[in-house]
């Protein structure tokens, strides 16, 4: 299987795509069969440092209904000077420019290793990149310095010919004119009233004048800009300026009486925000950035009410059908959400407080608009504060790691009809031949638009098979799919990157091998988790589960071998070995699992996991665990329970947390004092060891991850034991418990007994 | 009691209407010319000339000290008489029957008369004084005074001999004479025959402008006498009426006078009222003269009366009145020669009395002179003074009019009057149902349990016990409350009262706080509620012993046992939500619009209140003052302002939400002026530099109104909004207006529509503004229609106040708006109050009027109320009232201080009550009842048309009169206008009140214009509506430049200007200097500063400052004006001939006017010609 690690790998890196089978079934009905469906994760703009873009515009199959770009695959008639489509087969003149193409003089788009390509268009005037701040002003007053003072910083790591606006809230909306000299200048909007686009551009006198009274010369464009300067300046000539005024920053000045929460406007400040953009710089790369301290309070969008009394809802109240705003909430963020994608616009909400913030209402902002999503307990940490630091974090070409307003088309061979994607993306709901009527994810359209996307912004993306089985693809055939993503770079320019893939076709019971050797288990079990996410945000927690159990045991069904009704005898290949794992992990993950997790942390989670890449979206279901100890060089070792001895460092990477763990012993020794003896440096280099890891991580990870220090027996060890599979337990400890370890006090089932029932269900001649 | 008198006197007055078609007293044709009248001058002229020189002299002399008061009065009176009484008294024949009562009771009355006179004139001013007596007479005389009557009648033809009768005699003798023989005598003579009343009352005018003024002097000197004489003149013509009349005075003043007789016979009606106590001092001496005196100068108050003496002159005398006439004449006939025509020849005979007068006025220095002559000057005089001209002049006269403008009743006689006899001794409230002096006198008032009347002005002192009196008399019983009045620095401010934690020690039942009428029984332990009667345990930190009179111990230490105002600090549960208030707040809320930018206002406006912040009202001797201020601009979005100390900038903050408006901030909105003192200033200073490129035109309002109750609401306290608005507000907000102006329905039954307002919005915005205790002053800056009805609409109920400034200019309006608004900022006023006035059982508050709103019928809320606010009450009937318990009003008003301390100010009145209509309408006061009825008026065109409005208020008068005129004045002929001496003023300032612009409006006049009076007048106080109906017309020319004084004003009519005079008029919100073709240059330099009169330029706002004595003096008057009166006056040059004059002479209201006003004398005739049909 190496070679196809190695072509998996390869793809991976070229084009930023994994499929889960790499070898298609050829019919619908095999595909079926195949439990997981064909899908891939596409990272549309995977860094590539080898990959320069070029400076003309892609040519295109003149087929309206085709549009796809010429790539390697097409067949190319040099002497005649036409290329075929390889997805319509419509034969196309190439454009005069290309007069000179021959065999030995191609153009990049036809070579083989550019199956990735970005080309620069040069189209529409560019504007410069926005950033609006929408700022919570309900804080603690500790908070708000901080918050103040990584705003005031983050002003320096802005391009400086970018507009930035600033909005404030609390219980009333503020909307901060940056342009006056002397005295500060701000529109106010009451909290509790929601108000159209129109209302609130008319009322931020951002309404185009009444032009026609001046016939003649038309002022109307040097007025427009004008006009939005007033709330979005260039940052390099109101630096000062805006400096001063998040400076003077006020706490919100409404008393608060006793027993109260403060009144928060966050649904109409964002309402508001996105009036604003949308009136001003529609379809421009813009990003409000939501910065908030607690729960929406009043308003439409509110989460809760002001009582301290009554408890921010929970995943319990959720259940009872107790949660009073939440549908009325969630409803106004989706359409402000909505509205926000349609324009091309993304909203960030960096929400630090230690009690929910109403996460769960307003994720939609975040996932529909591919803004990020960031919790923290308060604006006074270094999590929130690198977080906010790195989302200017260059790329090694010194270019903003982000980018907006994209729309990703998928174009698919005939043979595939495209299901959805799931991301954080909306439907453009584009029909065509190629979309498929069943849909997995955001279907029903062969493209998205993608507000804000970096380098690791990664959709899943399903297919279904739809060649009948009856009409069987020649032997060597291949399927292709192109992805289209034009976007906004951040440098402002306009770009378009196409990815052309192909597979081959292979029958599913003749060479059903094939089929399975070329199962990427890793993107297989992302692509599962994605969907299973995807409905656990609609479905009841305990269906969806179900449902993966079910797809899992019958892809063991399918693809392992046993006889039936003996558990004993059932294997697996190689290319499906963790899968049962991952799954296992899966279920136990936060993603699908609500105990213990309030409403807003599953939020939050699920908007990580449904937008990164294969590797972190791996590391979300199944944390990495490594351990330290003086048997040997680091190492990773088994999630369980088994692994937390006494005399190692343990180190796991849940992706949102950090955890370094001492063993009894190490702790002992620490207590000690032995790393401060000479003679003990190695203990020294091992306790620091660990430390030097998770600081890499630490450096790279976007949001940053909540970095735990703990030992054997600390409460904060409980982020560890909850991850780890629960092998031994106070139930099972003497039975299993020879080995040394940990026990865990649960009832949740361990791996070992999941995969003995997975087993006996799989063989079973009963399902 | 001089005061009661003169009402009676008044009655006689009945005029000899000779002009006066309609009220051409048929009598005077005919009973003038009747055998009886004259044989009744014949008789009175033969007592009279006996009287005149031979008793009236001498007797009269020594009555000097009365005398002088009687001369004044008898001038008054004649005076007053003609007005009063009017014109239809004329007739001779009452006056003839009256002349031998009158000789008869001239006697007597003569004493009475002095007390008349001098109670006419006093009467107007005090009535209190001798009340007692002059009621008793009073009352006798008419209706007792049957017993009286005979006697007066026998006496009456000996009366003259006999004039020493006492002075109830004499008051008998009045009485009787009215009643009796009088009857019909009588009162003629007090009233004159209306033809000669005409002829007369303008004498009588003439004299009684002339002769307050004369008298006065007059009453140092013996001068008075010669008054009389004057008045006697006129009277005179009346041929012996006058005479007599004359005579009595004389004899009063003039040893030498017979005629006073033939006063008697006048005045006798008149003079029982007066008969008061002073005369019976006066009588004495010269009893008979004195009364007689008395009766002339009474009747004449009332019944203008000078007719009396016509009448009685007119129907027997005809003829010498004529050429008494002729010799005064000249003048007055000028006017009079419409009346001329009309006028029998008696009248016209009258008038040439008349117009002496005249020229006795205008020589009212020649009383000084008229005294010596009295006996034959009467007569005399008017030839020796007037008489060249007048003579000559009268017949050419005669045939333009009928009435002599001067022989009516003038109101500047009656304030002159008022102003000497009661101005110089303080009014003590101790007394019930005293009359207080004129609006218009400087008096002190010494608070002896009854509230001062700076605080309370009733319509009539004397409260008719039925309900059954009341519906006959139809005189409105109101009381005009000014409960947070300025006092003058002599007068002390109400005491403030802790009554402790408990509260205010109240009644059970009605609540009704602690007051001096309280009764403390069973030693002290208990009170009796003098309004419900129930009995209330005496708290036991209240307790006091009670001593022998049943007074408690600590009376005199104790304000609300002693005093008729004070205050009580409130306790928690007088405070809105058991919370004691926040200190109130001020916003400021300027119209930024391109108008506003555009003429200045704006930068205006931010100068002014960088200085103005400072002088913001305290309370008593605090440091700094309490209230926090607030800034907010606004077009057609509203911006407030951030001005917290701690910020080195202000921060403006945009509300564009207009619909749903809202306040955007609450710490730092409302601030301490001195903590924020430099973000304040930093504030005003960008404002104008802001707006200062604004295109903006349009504006909204109410979203303004709704900012500034919102942030009040916000900020938990009660206060102001200053808003400066510019245009009408038709941005798409709340409250958006069009324009609906419409000057064809002016006179349709939809001109109602043009004071209502276009959307009930403003109404329930008011009633918001009112429950939270916001307050909110306009100042409008129009270039054009805006709606001021509407826009009012929450101003006014919320007590604030409007200003206007039309086609606001910076150079011109300047002062006059700094001045304003300084004005406006730094008054007292109460905020979040509320107001209730309790009443003894029997009446009760029914109606209310003025800035206010009110939820339920008896409570008068306002969310402020300042010191200029006052509300007018109207009482009903419930029950009956009893003489001798009287009538109780209590006013509480609850409100916050300027420095947020709840308190209650309460007021206490008593009044007394009657049952004889002659008390009622002996105790009225004509300036309150004007008062009430404009408001009432004014309210009125809100629901009907105007028209309608209009024919109520006259026949709402003319049947005041004619009630008085059918139950207490003495029976005279139907012809004579016989008018009460408190209300012979009635007519003419009826009459300005029909002519205002609100219920007659002139072709220069806006809708707005209109709006805004009305709401102005609505809360008015006495004074206020006394000089807006009546504008005061001063003589700048005459003035004397070497004393403090003010020259003696006019009256109201072009005929009073001279050419070469130049003018000062006001009526409180305007100045006019009104300047004529032939003015001395000199003037003109001393006064502009430019050569000729055609250089002036009527462009100025302000006088130029030169240093002359005269210019000195001219500004020290204005600025004299300005101090008095609530709002800075537009001051407006007019020149003669010029176009502007046109605006001056719709303020000359004793002419008719181009709109359609009627002139005073014709409007006179027509309301006698009301009364006579409702006689009839």
């Amino acid at each position: 299987m190496a070679t196809y690690l190695e072509f998996i790998q390869q793809n991976e890196e070229r084009d930023g795509v994994r499929f889960s089978w790499n070898v298609w079934p050829s019919s619908r009905l095999e595909a079926t069969r195949m439990v997981v469906p064909l899908a891939c994760l596409l990272t549309p703009l995977k860094e590539r440092l080898d990959l320069p873009p070029v400076q003309y515009e892609p040519v295109l199959c003149s087929r309206p209904t085709c549009k796809a770009v010429l790539n390697p695959l097409c067949q190319v008639d040099y002497r005649a000077k036409l290329w075929a489509c390889n997805f319509c087969f419509q034969r196309n003149q190439f454009p005069p420019a290309y007069a000179g193409i021959s065999e030995v003089n191609q153009p990049a788009e036809l070579m083989p290793q550019f199956s990735t390509i970005e080309y620069i268009v040069q189209r529409g005037p560019q504007t410069p990149l926005i950033f609006l701040y929408v700022i919570d002003t309900c804080l603690e007053e500790e908070d708000l310095q901080a918050l103040k003072e990584s705003l005031q910083m983050s002003l320096s790591l802005l391009p400086a010919d970018a507009l930035v606006g600033l909005i404030t809230f609390g219980r009333m909306v503020q909307v901060h004119e940056l342009s006056c000299e002397g005295i500060s200048k701000s529109y106010v909007f009451r909290g509790t009233k929601d108000l159209t686009a129109k209302q609130i551009q008319d009322m931020l006198g951002l309404s185009k004048p009444a032009a026609p009274i001046q016939q003649g010369r038309p002022l109307q464009a040097p007025e427009q800009p004008v006009i939005s300067s007033r709330f979005l300046q260039p940052v390099h000539t109101i630096d000062m300026n805006l400096t001063d005024l998040l400076g003077e920053l006020q706490r919100d000045p409404w008393p608060v009486t006793q027993g109260k929460r403060p009144l928060r406007s966050t649904g109409v400040a964002l309402s508001i925000a996105v009036g604003l953009l949308e009136g001003t710089f529609p379809n421009t790369g813009a990003r409000i950035m939501l910065f908030t301290g607690g729960p929406p309070t009043q308003g439409p969008g509110m989460v809760v009410g002001d009582e301290l009394k009554t408890p921010i809802r929970s995943w319990h109240d959720i259940e009872k059908d107790n949660a009073r705003f939440m549908k009325k909430a969630t409803k106004h963020y989706e359409t402000l959400a909505n509205r926000t994608a349609a324009n091309g616009h993304c909203i960030d909400i960096y929400a630090c407080a230690l009690d929910q913030t109403g996460l769960l209402e307003m994720k939609c902002c975040a996932n529909l608009t591919g803004g990020h999503m960031v919790m923290g307990d308060s604006f006074n940490t270094s999590l929130f504060k690198q977080t906010f630091q790195r989302v200017f974090n260059k790329g090694f070409n010194g270019e903003f790691r982000m980018a907006f307003g994209a729309s990703l088309d998928v174009k698919t061979s005939r043979e595939l009809k495209i299901a959805g994607a799931i991301g954080p993306c909306v439907s453009l709901n584009a029909k065509g031949p190629c979309v498929s009527e069943n849909e997995l994810g955001i279907g029903g359209t062969s493209q998205w638009k993608i507000c804000s996307l970096d380098p690791s912004t990664t959709l899943a993306i399903y297919f279904e098979v739809v060649n009948q089985h009856n009409a069987p693809v020649p032997q060597g055939g291949r399927g292709a799919v192109q992805f289209v993503t034009q976007y906004q770079h951040s440098s402002t320019q306009k770009r378009i990157r196409v990815t052309t893939i192909a597979r081959n076709w292979a029958d599913a019971q003749s060479q059903l091998q094939h089929i399975e050797a070329a199962f990427d288990q890793e993107a297989a079990a992302v692509l599962m988790a994605r969907l299973g996410v995807y409905r656990a945000e609609s479905e009841e927690g305990p269906d969806v589960l179900r449902w993966l159990d079910r797809q899992l045991i019958r892809l063991c069904q399918k693809f392992g071998q046993y006889n039936k009704d003996d558990p004993n005898s059932f294997r697996l290949s190689e290319s499906f070995s963790l899968y049962p794992q991952f799954m296992f992990h899966l279920r136990r993950s936060p993603f699908l699992q609500v105990f213990n997790n309030s409403p807003d942390e599953s939020s939050y989670y699920r908007h990580h996991f449904a937008r990164q890449d294969l590797t972190q979206s791996l590391i979300m279901i199944q944390p990495i665990l490594y351990a330290y100890s003086f048997h040997g060089p680091p190492e990773p070792v088994l999630l369980d329970s088994s692994s937390i001895l006494p005399d190692r460092i343990l180190l796991m990477d849940t992706f949102f947390q950090i955890v370094i763990y001492l063993g009894e012993t190490i702790a002992q020794w620490q207590k000690a004092g032995y790393q401060d003896m000479p003679e003990y440096e190695n203990f020294k280099h091992l306790l620091q060891a660990p430390l030097d890891d998770a600081q890499e991580i630490l450096q790279t990870r976007f949001p940053m991850p909540r970095y735990i220090h703990t030992e054997h027996g600390g409460s904060q060890a409980r982020f560890l034991l909850s991850k780890v599979n629960p092998s031994q337990t106070h139930n099972n400890l003497y039975a299993w418990g020879q080995e040394s370890g940990a026990p865990i006090l649960t009832d949740d089932v361990s791996l070992q007994v999941f995969m003995d029932h997975l087993k006996k269900l799989a063989v079973s001649s009963a399902s | 009691m001089s005061v009661n008198q003169q009402a009676h006197a008044g009655p006689p007055y009945g005029q000899p209407q000779p002009g006066y078609q309609g009220y051409q007293q048929p009598a005077y044709g005919g009973q003038p010319l009747p055998g009886v009248p004259q044989s009744q001058y014949g008789a009175y002229n033969g007592p009279m000339p006996g009287y005149q020189q031979p008793v009236p002299p001498q007797g009269y002399f020594p009555s000097l000290g009365f005398p002088s008061k009687g001369s004044p009065v008898s001038l008054n009176s004649d005076t007053s008489s003609l007005a009063p009484n009017f014109i239809g008294s004329l007739r001779a024949p009452p006056t003839s029957g009256a002349p031998p009562p009158a000789s008869g009771a001239s006697l007597p009355s003569g004493h009475l008369a002095y007390s008349q006179f001098g109670h006419g004139d006093v009467q107007n001013g005090i009535p209190a004084s001798a009340a007692p007596m002059q009621r008793p007479p009073a009352s006798q005389p008419f209706l007792p005074g049957s017993a009286p009557t005979p006697v007066s009648q026998t006496s009456t033809f000996q009366q003259y001999g006999p004039p020493p009768a006492g002075v109830q005699q004499l008051s008998n003798h009045m009485a009787g004479m009215t009643l009796g023989s009088a009857t019909a005598a009588a009162p003629p003579p007090a009233g004159l025959g209306y033809g000669p009343p005409t002829s007369v009352p303008p004498v009588s005018g003439s004299f009684s402008a002339t002769a307050s003024g004369l008298y006065t002097p007059y009453t140092a000197s013996q001068g008075p006498p010669p008054t009389s004489v004057s008045q006697g003149l006129p009277l005179a013509q009346p041929p012996f009426p006058g005479q007599p009349v004359s005579t009595q005075r004389l004899p009063a003043q003039v040893p030498g006078f017979a005629p006073p007789p033939s006063s008697t016979g006048i005045g006798p009606s008149s003079y029982p009222p007066a008969t008061g106590a002073p005369r019976p001092p006066t009588m004495p001496g010269p009893p008979l003269p004195g009364q007689t005196v008395a009766g002339p100068p009474a009747s004449q108050p009332n019944h203008v009366s000078s007719p009396p003496p016509p009448s009685a002159m007119s129907g027997p005398h005809p003829a010498p009145p004529v050429s008494g006439l002729h010799g005064p004449p000249p003048p007055t006939h000028p006017p009079q020669p419409g009346y001329q025509m009309q006028q029998n020849g008696s009248f016209g005979q009258v008038r040439g009395p008349q117009p002496n007068y005249g020229g006795a006025y205008p020589g009212t220095p020649n009383y000084g002179s008229q005294p010596g002559p009295p006996p034959p000057p009467k007569r005399l005089d008017p030839d020796s003074i007037p008489s060249p001209q007048l003579n000559e002049l009268p017949p050419q006269q005669k045939p333009r009019h009928r009435i002599d403008p001067d022989a009516i009743p003038s109101p500047i006689q009656v304030i002159e009057d008022d102003r000497s006899n009661r101005g110089s001794e303080p009014f003590v409230t101790g007394v019930r149902g005293q009359v207080p002096p004129l609006v218009t006198t400087n008096f002190l008032v010494r608070d002896q349990g009854n509230a001062s009347p700076r605080y309370i002005r009733c319509t009539s002192y004397n409260i008719p016990c039925t309900s059954d009196m009341a519906k006959q008399s139809q005189v409105p019983l109101a009381a005009v409350i000014k409960p947070l009045a300025t006092l003058p620095p002599e007068e002390t401010l109400p005491y403030l009262v802790d009554h402790g934690e408990s509260g205010p020690v109240r009644c059970n039942r009605c609540k009704a706080y602690m007051c001096p009428f309280m009764q403390f029984i069973e030693g002290g332990r208990r009170f009796q509620c003098c309004f419900c009667s129930c009995v209330t345990e005496v708290p036991p930190h209240y307790f006091q012993h009670l001593d022998h009179t049943g007074k408690r111990v600590d009376f005199y230490d104790r304000p609300e046992l002693s005093l008729g105002s004070y205050e009580f600090l409130a306790t928690v549960d007088y405070c809105k939500n058991n919370k004691f208030p926040s200190p109130p707040a001020f916003i400021f809320m300027i119209d930024v619009s391109y108008n506003a930018v555009k003429s200045g206002l704006v930068r205006l406006i931010c100068e002014e209140l960088k200085s103005l912040l400072d002088y913001l009202p305290r309370e008593g001797n605090m440091e700094e003052s309490a209230i926090r201020v607030g800034f907010v601009t606004y077009n057609k979005v509203l911006h407030f302002y951030n001005v917290k100390s701690s910020l080195a900038q202000p921060q403006m903050m945009v509300v564009s939400d207009v619909a749903d408006m809202f306040v955007p901030l609450l710490d730092g909105f409302l601030v301490n002026v001195n903590e924020s003192r430099t973000v304040i200033a930093s504030l005003l200073d960008q404002i104008p530099e802001m707006f200062a490129d604004t295109r903006e035109t349009e504006t909204v309002f109410a979203p303004v109104i709704q900012a500034g109750l919102e942030a009040l609401k916000a900020a938990e306290c009660a206060g102001k909004l200053f808003i400066f608005h510019t245009s009408l507000p038709i941005a798409e907000a709340p409250g958006k207006l069009k324009n609906r102006d419409d000057k064809k329905l002016i006179n349709t039954d939809k001109e109602k529509t043009l004071f209502q307002p276009q959307t009930s919005f403003y109404n329930n915005l008011a009633k918001d503004c009112v429950a939270q205790g916001c307050c909110v002053d306009l100042f409008l800056f129009p270039n054009q229609y805006l709606d001021v009805a509407t826009l009012g609409v929450v101003t006014h109920q919320t007590g604030g106040s409007i200003y206007k400034y039309a086609y606001f200019q910076l150079e011109t309006d300047q002062d006059r708006f700094l001045n304003d608004l300084r004005r406006d900022v730094q008054k007292e006023v109460g905020f979040d109050a509320v107001m209730r006035v309790r009443t003894s059982t029997g009446i009760r508050a029914t109606d209310f009027f003025g800035a206010f709103y009110m939820s339920n019928t008896t409570d008068v809320e306002m969310a402020g109320l300042d010191c200029d606010k006052t509300i007018t009450v109207e009482f009903k009937h419930d029950d009956k009232l009893s003489e001798d318990s009287g009538a109780l009003l209590q006013c509480a008003l609850l409100y916050t201080s300027c420095a947020g301390q709840r308190r209650l100010r309460i007021h206490n009145l008593s009044l007394n009550c009657c049952t004889q209509l002659a008390d009622l309408y002996r105790n009225c006061e004509t300036d309150t009842l004007i008062n009430y009825l404009a408001k009432y008026a004014y309210r009125g065109v809100l629901s009907s048309p105007v028209k309608t409005v209009r024919d109520a208020l006259i026949n709402q008068c003319a049947q005041i009169l004619a009630c008085y005129r059918k139950n207490c004045a003495s029976p005279s002929s139907a012809g004579q206008l016989i008018l009460p001496e408190c209300m012979k003023l009635l007519p003419v300032y009826l009459n300005c009140v029909l002519k205002s612009d609100v219920l007659q409006p002139g072709l220069e006049v806006t809708t707005d214009d209109r709006a805004y009076i009305r709401q102005l007048v609505t809360s008015m106080d006495v004074a206020e509506t006394n000089v807006f109906f009546y504008p005061r017309l001063l003589p700048l020319t005459k003035a004397d430049v070497d004393s403090d004084s003010l020259p003696a004003a006019i009256r109201n009519s072009e005929e009073r200007l001279s050419k070469g005079d130049i003018y000062l008029l006001e009526n409180g919100l305007n100045i006019f200097v009104w300047v004529g073709v032939n003015v001395q240059q000199g003037l003109i330099q001393n006064l502009f500063g430019v050569s000729s009169f055609s250089q002036i330029s009527n462009a100025l706002s302000t006088l130029p400052v030169l240093e002359n004595p005269f210019s000195k003096k001219v500004r020290s008057i204005i600025d004299m004006l300005q101090v008095q009166r609530s709002r800075y006056m537009k001051l407006i040059i007019v020149k003669q001939e010029d176009k502007l004059e046109m605006l001056f002479k719709h303020f000359l209201v004793e002419d008719k006017s181009l709109s359609g006003g009627a002139s005073y004398v014709d409007f006179l005739c027509h309301m006698h010609k009301e009364i006579r049909q409702l006689l009839s």
